[in-house]
Order: C-alpha cells, then structure tokens, then sequence
C-alpha cells in the first residue's frame, strides 16, 4: 500500500468514529464557552476557598454561622418554588386547551408572550402602579378601609414572578403537549373514557415528563429572582433574597470571597431541587408520545 | 354480547369549511355483518368511519342503533370499538394495561379485567408480550394488540380504519385473514375502511364504494366484482382498461362499439342508443391474444409469475393492457378478442 492509500484508510476509520473536519465547527463555541462560562465559574468556585481569613472554609462557614445570612436560602425558596409550582399548573388547563387549531390562536399566545419581551423592570414598575396603597386595585376595594398590601413584601416579588415565568412555563408545555399524539386521546374516548379519564390516564402522564422539565427551567429562573426582590419586594426584610445577599456581599462590603460561597450555595440549592425532580422524573414513562412534537 | 339488530344510517353528512366530505351516506348495517367502505383517499370513507365512532359530529343527517339515535351521544358512550390506521397504543402502558385500558373504564371487577384481558391476550397470540411496551413490539404485534384493546369489550360494533396500510404485503395477507377469522369466531359486526380493492373484496360481506363523499354502489363483493354500476366503479374493481368509445348498433344487451383503434361487443350497462359516447371497460384478463381480433403493437412485457402482464397499443395510439401466457416481444404484433360478455360498456 503507498502512503496516500493508507493515509485515506486512517482517515475513513477515523470519521467512522465521528472524527473528521467537521470538528472544527465546534471550535468558535468551545471557545466561547471555556473563555466565558468554565473560566469565569472555575474562578469564582476559587475565590470562595479563599476568603481573608478563616481558612478555606471561611466564607462557607461565615454564611452559615450567621442567621440573617442563612435564612436567605429559605426566603428564596419560598418565593420560588410556589412560585415555579403556580406557573407550571396554570399552564396546563391553558395549554391543553389551546393545543387544538382555532381562530386568534396566534394573539391569544402573543398576549400571553409579551411579559417576555417586558423585562422584570417594566413589570416591577407596573405592578407598583397596579397593587400599590394608590393604585387602581386598591381603589375599586373602596370598602376596605386600610388599603390591602401587595407590594413591597412578598406578594409583590410573588406576583413579578408569576408573570415573568409564567410565559416560559407555558410555551413549553405547549410544545409538550403538542407533541402527543391526539388520535391516543380518541382512541381511549372509544374505549370508554371520560374527558377527565382522557386527560389523567393518558395526557398527564405523557405530559409528566414534560411537565418536570418545565418546572426545573422556571424554577431556577425564579431561584436567581433579583430586580423584582428589590423593586417590588422588601429587600431588607421579607424578600432578602439570597441573589441580594450575594450582592450585599461582594459589590457593598466588597467580600468577594463571601460573594462567591452565596453563589456556589445558591448553585447548590438549585441542583439539589432540579436533581431531586430529575430523579422523580425518571420513574414516569419518557419514550415516544406519538406526536409530531 | 350485548348488540343491536341494526345500525341504520341516514342521509349523513358532513362539511369540512363548506366542502362536503360526506354527501348524504344512507346505509343499513345488519347484525355479523362485515361491512367495507372502499374508495381512494379522499372519497370520505374515513370521515364516515369517524361520524359512526361519534369522533366528528355530523353536519346532517342521522344515526340510529334500533329505534335510538345514536348520533347524539359522544364516543365514550356509543360503546363501539374502534382499531386506529396507526393503532393509537398508549405508549405509556404495557400491552396487557392497553387492553385492559376498556374495561377498567366500565369500572369492571378486577378478575373479570384479569381474565378477559387474558382471554383477548391469547386470541391474538401475544401472552409472553403482556409485559412489554407498545415500542417494543413489531408493526404486525402492534396491529394484534389495537385488534384485542378493540374486541376485548365485545363491543356491539368495530370499525377499523384502514388498520392494514403500516404493515408488509405478507404480513398484510396473514392479518386479513386474522381479521376475518375473528370476526366470525367472535360474532363481531365490523365496519371496515380500505382504499384496498382486493382486502375489500376478500373481506367483506358488503362493500360500500365512495368517491367525492358520494355513494356510488353498494353490494355483496359479487355484484361489484361482476356488475360494477358505472365506469368509476369498474376502475376501482380491477376493470384496467376503461377505453373511450363510440355505440355503433344495439341490439337488445349486446352493443357493438368502436374507438381507441379496437371494434368490439359488449354488454351495455344502462340504456344505450347508437352513436352514444361509452366507456368499454374490460378487465386485462378477460382481453385474450389471438384469433380473429384486432391488431396491437406490445410495449412492455412484465413477468408475474403464471402469465405475463402485457402494455400494448392500438393502432390509434391507446394503451390496452392483457395477459398472455408466452411471453412476446416488444414491438411484436397481436391481435387482441375479447368475449362480450365480459365486456362492459357504461354510458360516459
């Protein structure tokens, strides 16, 4: 054989494997991804090993020695997952009931879009215009004589959530749920099934798997909750978040190290949620659902 | 096996944004029978099939189980069974929980579930597949269990929507026969949907044939085999050569005709009169080679096992198509008979 022939020979042998030029398209992201993602995180899961003093442990230890520090990882939660919760169930009776074709399809998922496109700032501000002391909702309650309060507290960074998630949650059960076959629902119809049967027997479960997914994704977006925690809510009390903490921490004390534990705790706690509904979600059935999906 | 003694359709229709897919069908089902809606894709068999099983409401028209209307009630409470083009298995449950699926919905004890599930599970012979999930299982297994999942309830009526369409041709011939053999064992009525002539013919006790929504014959596989009512019918009944003709002399059922380069006589269909436009049907093993018949030049010869299947043309440039039993060669000369009565001449 000449060394051309076995030159080629390697070649093919090694894009059989999956190795050939095309690799290469894979360079610019890799890049982006080392210089902008890994390095960046690997520095900051260094920086907190390193705080002033205490040893390795410090900063980690500094959190969670301090009440006012650790109860931060317990305010978040309680915002975030009712809050992932809500957005998830709402968008399932909506959902399915747009799965179909209809007219004003497209403006009806439009409306329900466009917080999207707001940003949590707009939102943040129109509720204060909305449900604040003078607003126009606590007007039309003129027969409660002191104004109900929902904002600046946790109703306010409950409610910023809820409309900011809520779009994401349902988009994505949309797609989910278009994705299951609708001949499986007529088929159980002839076989005897309510409409109730229909959609607990055969839609749920297809759309369980789903339905976590969704959940982890809207989660986390309500876990790293920042600007509407200090518009809407009451950043030094009741809605001290654990994001604010880490703020406070690295850019108003300056204790980068400390900055960078609250981060790595915050990724943590996020991990933990997702693992924990990632693991439930491994028991449901996540094969085909038949659709087009 | 609780069943009705007849299924009466009457005048159904159904639009589709002002189009009808459905043009007033009127029908009768019989208790056993097997009844099959034959017809390309598009003629409204399977809208038909869906307005039975209360999948589509109806534009028009109604339908009654006995004295009953039917129509009204929605799926779940006509108690029909029904076997999917692409058997709509749930994918999420194992074949013996989708046969089971029908009768824990009647709220069954749980060992009647167990044993007609059993009993459903060995009819179609796929007991050591209980456990397994729908995806597992081969085209021709998922056709059996959707098969079982429908007759498991007994129900008073199956439709079957093209259930043959996703397997093999062998496959296809062996389930046909499946089909048919639990239909009888069981005692099952079946309405049955194919754009398949054959499967319709082999299959049913009475065919229905679409097109455009509309009926255009109904009748026991003999009458359309032989006598199919017009051209269109004859089309989808095998009559492969359908030539367009002019009525030289009648007499009496015999007409002599001429066109497309032939002269032949045939049996008319419908009242005739000399010089009327026909259609000569005339299936291609009912057109001989040989004798005293009309010249054609052979075009394509193709081997089919027993004969061979033969594209000719005729001197004005029409294709006929025949069989012959030696093989001749392209561009060879024959001569073409066929007997009048086997061929038909409906008026076009």
């Amino acid at each position: 054989m000449t060394r051309t022939q076995t030159r080629l020979a390697v070649r093919h042998r090694l894009a059989e494997r999956g190795v050939d030029r095309q690799l290469w398209l894979l360079v610019p992201g890799l890049a982006c991804v080392l210089a902008l993602f890994v390095y960046p995180f690997a520095y900051g899961i260094g920086l907190s090993f390193q705080p002033a003093e205490g040893g390795v442990f410090g900063a980690y230890r500094a959190f969670f020695a301090d009440a006012y520090q650790r109860d931060t990882i317990a305010t978040t939660l309680s915002l975030s997952l009712p809050a992932a919760i809500l957005n998830v169930a709402a968008s399932v009776p909506i959902a399915y009931r747009m799965r179909g074709r209809f007219r004003g399809k497209r403006l009806l998922t439009t409306v329900l879009v466009v917080p999207i496109t707001l940003g949590t700032v707009l939102t943040a501000e129109g509720l204060l215009n909305y449900l604040g002391p003078a607003g126009w909702f606590n007007r039309l309650l003129f027969f409660v004589d002191e104004p109900i309060r929902l904002t600046n507290n946790y109703w306010g960074v409950f409610f910023s959530l809820v409309i900011t998630g809520f779009p994401f949650a349902f988009l994505l059960i949309l797609s989910y749920l278009s994705g299951i076959d609708p001949t499986l629902e007529r088929a159980a119809a002839t076989l005897g099934a309510g409409r109730r049967q229909r959609f607990q027997r055969i839609t749920l479960p297809l759309l369980a798997p789903g339905l976590a997914t969704t959940f982890c994704l809207t989660f986390v977006l309500a876990f790293s909750v920042f600007p509407s925690a200090v518009l809407v809510g009451d950043p030094a009390g009741t809605t001290r978040v654990i994001s604010i903490a880490a703020y406070h921490a690295a850019y108003e004390v300056y204790d980068y190290s400390l900055g960078s534990a609250i981060a790595v705790v915050m990724g943590v706690v996020e991990l933990l949620v997702v693992a924990i509904v990632l693991g439930l979600r491994s028991l449901l059935y996540t094969g085909s659902t038949g659709g087009k999906g | 096996m609780t069943g009705f003694d007849e299924l009466r359709l009457d005048g159904v229709r159904r639009r589709f944004g002002g189009q009808d897919a459905l043009a007033g069908l009127s029908l009768t089902i019989r208790r056993g029978e097997f009844i099959a809606l034959l017809g390309p894709s598009g003629c409204g068999k399977s809208t038909a099939l869906n307005c039975l099983a209360g999948l589509l409401p109806l534009s028009e028209g109604s339908i009654w189980q006995d004295g009953a209307r039917l129509d009204t009630l929605p799926p779940e409470k006509r108690g029909f069974g029904m076997v999917f083009q692409s058997y709509a298995l749930f994918p999420h449950l194992s074949v013996r929980k989708n046969i089971a699926f029908g009768l824990q919905m009647r709220r069954l004890p749980r060992d009647e579930v167990r044993r007609r599930t059993d009993q459903a599970l060995s009819l179609v012979r796929l007991e050591e597949h209980a456990k397994k999930l729908p995806g597992q299982l081969s085209g021709g297994q998922q056709q059996r269990v959707a098969i079982a999942r429908a007759v498991v309830l007994e129900p008073s009526l199956v439709l079957m929507d093209e259930p043959l369409s996703n397997l093999d041709a062998k496959l296809r011939l062996e389930m046909r026969t499946e089909i048919r053999r639990l239909h009888q064992t069981l005692g099952l009525t079946t309405v049955y949907v194919t754009h398949d002539q054959e499967e319709a013919l082999s299959l049913a006790d009475r065919l229905v044939v679409l097109r455009d929504g509309r009926v255009e014959q109904i009748g026991t596989p003999e009458d359309l085999h032989e006598r199919p009512a017009n051209r269109h019918v004859a089309d989808f009944m095998g009559y492969r050569n359908l030539l367009p003709m002019k009525v030289k002399a009648v007499h009496g059922p015999v007409v002599a005709v001429e066109g497309s380069g032939l002269t032949l006589e045939g049996t008319a269909v419908g009242p005739l009169s000399p010089g009327d436009d026909v259609v000569a049907g005339i299936r291609p093993e009912d057109l001989h080679e040989g004798g005293s018949g009309v010249p054609v030049t052979v075009e394509v010869v193709e081997y089919q096992g027993r004969e061979l299947a033969v594209e000719a043309r005729t001197q004005s440039g029409d294709a006929v198509h025949l069989r012959a039993a030696t093989r001749p060669a392209p561009g060879d000369q024959i001569t073409v008979t066929a007997a009048p009565a086997r061929v038909l001449v409906f008026p076009s």
